[in-house]
């Protein structure tokens, strides 16, 4: 019944509005005032900061990525009405409270070595090498402290220099180079280039290539499946269908 | 309405009904229901947003005149460009390469690192993007990457599966080229330096995902495109490649039947520059920001057509535009994260799709447009789904059963990303079910392409999820980064073959846009509509009826 399919998409797009064409005053009961630079805003309450921010009428160029937490664009950071405390957070998974002063840090210049990942070992030397200052940490927690996906910060930063890449390689596994660490780091570091080193160093010296693959590769090279696949790109739906269906699935 | 009363992050009316979830979930633990057989699949495709009646119609010019296309789309399509030609001075390039890669997501960065390996100079590639490297669908990806490299599995088993995913629509020669590389990519990732999960032994873990016949999805956690994207963009880095920011292309270049350059546009600034190169590999990823149907999108903030609109318009062929895919778990609740994804793996990983009496309705790993569809038909043909407070309807995601299946912790361990975002607004997916409705995920059709990413346009290359072809009418979890990966590197490897054999650079001309402009006037199209829009436009409808134009 073509009627009643199209009655149930127009259902959903008006259930999805607001998520979709920006918000409509008339849909709001409750507000709240937040201040964004410095500059008061009636918002509606239990938006992000990110859609709270577009509701009182920005529209972003910078610090807007992904919007779901996994790009490090939108690095934010605030402090509420009455609270000294300057805390930070990401502004696409962060909801806005009352009384919030708030800025975002779109970028951050920090130092970012140049390196050849074939000519480094997993090991202290690679730090040395490359970002020496990463001694100097001063154990305060500041870093830790500022960090939206709430790794230990630190921590890492302690196995990177008793050269411990495979901690701090899991330790930041996490890390989406938001930035903000670097930018309350009273010892100016840039915790988060090292841990990319860390990773990299990590996930080719440490955890060496499964048989598995490797055999496969060689398969490959070889010209094991061209006979297969030069049959199967030739044969028609009708037969491919057949052979689809008849294929067994592995259980989990 | 009166102040709702929440319990563990639930107002308390749905808290009720997740009760229901809890004194079910033993029952249900063993219990799956049976996969759909192909019949039955049609059947509920019916209500599938791409099968229901409306939301598209025929492009009326160009290549592929004819074609159905959804709504959002063809309006792009048919929109006229953001330049007039006047404004923009073609004479003097600001800057002079070899290869233009337009998009740095996972297609576009491997391009780059491919290219300079197959050697192009560092200074004679140039990579540009519309947001920050790195603001892109790639580094959303959270399931993994599919790759055929077990005893029991083979490059033709996985030919198989993602064919017949793609109902039997995909293009063969290059499906074969994805499957065959798969393992190859696998093996550069790891020398790249990429944490892919392993067992104990050392070997992969690897799942299912829908629609797949053995366990071949490579992940890293739930943040696989983060891990991809960040090792291969350091790389980048390290080869000291040129790349821009801020700096959408608007335009092509043209020479004839051939693109020759680009035209960016600073979006800062406002001021353009003009680029002059051999060849162009186009890389801008999807669409989901265009919310096709209403619907709320798991997508960045970029994802708005770019590169289908511009290839069209220098006489590219696309193909499968008729398609889009509609991930079937996407958030549905709370409000701040409604579209975001909610990955397969978790229904790989055991989590059961669950209704509001408590019943498990459907095989949870159908492909994902039978899958959407089933969750469509419960809550809105069946009205077994559960009501919001701002009046989405959706499904429940037994997650707790992953941790009953597998043991306490695994979600913390496997699902950090996810744990995460759900612990940030209260709820506690361990412990509770989730809320789930389909969401707008992926474009299945774009620029079609050769299995070297070459299009039908002299020296234009694509890859990525702006090219159609690979996938057919749909796409299986786990073969899209694949396809970045497979097809960056081949764009980026044919590219600099070509850009040895002599290449030389051409006239740079709007040309093929003037011809476009005539095409839409001769076709009656009379509209305001420009395009590419670059970005969505989400600000409050208060403030954009106050705004005015004075500075
Ligand atoms: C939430 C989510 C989860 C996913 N999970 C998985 C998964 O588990 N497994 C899987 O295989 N696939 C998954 N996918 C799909 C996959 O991640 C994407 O399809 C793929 O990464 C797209 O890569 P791309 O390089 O083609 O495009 P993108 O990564 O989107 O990159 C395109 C880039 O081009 C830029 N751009 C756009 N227009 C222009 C312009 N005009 N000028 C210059 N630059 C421009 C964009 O800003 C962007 O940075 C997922 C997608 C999403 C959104
Ligand atoms: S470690 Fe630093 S850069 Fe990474 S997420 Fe935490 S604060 Fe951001
Ligand atoms: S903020 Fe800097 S000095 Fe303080 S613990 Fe972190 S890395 Fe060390
Ligand atoms: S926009 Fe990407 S983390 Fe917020």
């Amino acid at each position: 019944m073509p009627e009643k399919d199209n009655n149930i998409m127009d259902k959903i797009a008006a259930s999805n509005k607001s998520v979709v064409t920006g918000i409509d005053e008339k849909d709001i009961e409750h507000w709240i005032t937040i201040s964004i630079l410095g500059s008061e805003h009636k918002v509606p309450a239990g938006l992000t900061i990110m859609q709270a921010m577009e509701f009182a009428g920005y529209r972003f160029i910078r610090s807007c990525g992904c919007r779901a937490g996994f790009c490090g664009a939108c690095t934010t950071v605030y402090r509420i009405e009455g609270d000294y405390r300057l805390k930070t957070a990401m502004a696409c998974q962060t909801r806005v409270e009352d009384g919030m002063y708030l800025t975002q840090i779109p970028f951050t210049p920090a130092e970012r070595a140049t390196y050849d990942i074939n000519k480094l070992s997993p090991g202290i030397e690679a730090f040395l090498t490359h970002y020496p200052e990463m001694l100097r940490c001063l154990g305060c927690n500041s870093c830790t402290k500022a960090c939206p996906q709430d790794i230990d910060v630190m921590e890492y930063i302690a196995a990177g220099k008793r050269g411990d890449v495979a901690l701090m390689a899991e330790l930041s596994f996490d890390c989406i180079q938001c930035g903000l660490c670097a930018m309350r780091c009273p010892a100016e570091l840039a915790q988060y280039n090292y841990a990319q080193l860390a990773r990299r160093l990590y996930g080719k010296y440490e955890t060496p290539l499964p048989e598995h693959l490797k055999k496969r590769v060689e398969e490959i090279e070889k010209g094991k499946y061209n006979e297969e696949l030069d049959k199967l790109t030739k044969t028609g739906t009708e037969e491919l269908k057949k052979i689809y269906v008849a294929r067994d699935i592995e259980k989990e | 309405m009166a102040e709702l009363k929440f319990i563990g992050g639930y107002p308390e009316y749905m808290r009720k009904l997740i009760d229901v979830v809890h004194k079910t979930r033993t029952k249900r633990k063993d219990y799956t229901p049976k996969a759909m057989t192909m019949k039955e699949r049609d059947e509920v495709l019916k209500i599938h947003p791409d099968y229901a009646p409306g939301g598209k119609r025929a492009l009326s010019i160009g290549l592929n005149k004819g074609d159905m296309t959804p709504n959002e789309v063809a309006d792009l399509i048919e929109a006229y460009p953001l330049i007039q030609g006047n404004e923009v001075h073609l004479t003097k390039p600001d800057y002079t390469v070899d290869l233009l890669i337009i998009g740095g997501g996972l297609a576009g960065t491997s391009a780059a690192v491919w290219a300079n390996d197959k050697g192009i100079a560092k200074d004679k590639i140039l990579l540009v993007n519309k947001l920050r490297h790195g603001d892109a669908n790639s580094i959303m990806a959270e399931g993994g990457t599919q790759a055929a490299d077990r005893e029991n599995d083979s490059p033709s088993r996985h030919f198989l599966d993602a064919i017949g995913g793609g109902h039997f629509t995909n293009k063969p020669d290059v499906l074969r080229k994805l499957v065959e590389d798969a393992p190859l990519i696998m093996k550069w990732l790891c020398d790249l330096g990429v944490m892919l999960d392993r067992e104990e032994d050392g070997t992969f873990v690897e799942k299912s995902g829908g629609g797949t016949s053995r366990n071949r999805m490579h992940a890293c956690k739930d943040y696989t495109g983060l891990e991809e994207l960040r090792v291969i963009r350091d790389d980048f880095r390290n080869r000291e490649i040129h790349y821009l920011e801020y700096n959408p292309v608007i335009e092509f270049l043209t020479d004839g039947n051939r693109v020759t350059g680009a035209v960016l546009y600073n979006l800062e600034t406002g001021d353009y520059k003009i680029v002059q190169a051999k060849a162009t590999i186009l890389a801008t990823g999807g669409f989901g920001r265009l919310h096709v149907r209403g619907f709320p999108t798991t997508n960045h903030y970029g994802a708005t057509c770019d590169g289908v609109v511009l290839a069209y318009r220098v006489g590219a062929k696309l193909r499968d535009t008729d398609t889009v895919q509609y991930h079937p778990t996407g958030a549905a609740f709370p409000q701040q994260i409604i579209g975001l994804l909610l990955t397969e793996k978790l229904r790989s990983m055991g989590a059961q799709p669950v209704n509001k009496n408590g019943e498990a309705f459907v095989f949870p790993l159908e492909p994902r447009d039978v899958e959407a569809a089933s969750f469509i038909q419960e809550c809105y043909v069946k009205n077994k789904g559960v009501v919001t407070p701002t009046g989405m309807r959706g499904v429940w995601l037994d997650t707790p059963l992953i941790e009953l299946k597998n043991g306490e912790g695994t979600i913390e361990k496997s699902f950090p990303g996810m744990y995460r975002m759900f612990k940030r607004f209260d709820l506690d997916m361990r412990k509770d079910p989730v809320l789930v409705f389909p969401t707008l995920h992926y474009q299945n059709g774009g620029v079609e392409s050769d299995p070297q990413g070459k299009t039908n346009v002299d020296c234009l290359w694509v890859a990525g999820e702006v090219s159609g072809g690979v996938h057919g009418k749909n796409r299986l979890m786990g073969n899209s980064t694949l396809d970045c990966l497979v097809f960056g590197r081949r764009s980026g490897i044919s590219a600099a073959e070509y850009l040895k054999s002599d290449a030389k650079h051409g006239r740079l001309t709007l040309d093929h846009m003037k011809n476009y402009v005539t095409m839409l006037k001769q076709a009656g199209i009379n509209t305001t509509r420009k395009a590419p829009i670059l970005l969505p436009d989400y600000r409050g409808k208060a403030v954009l009826a106050r705004m005015i134009d004075v500075f």
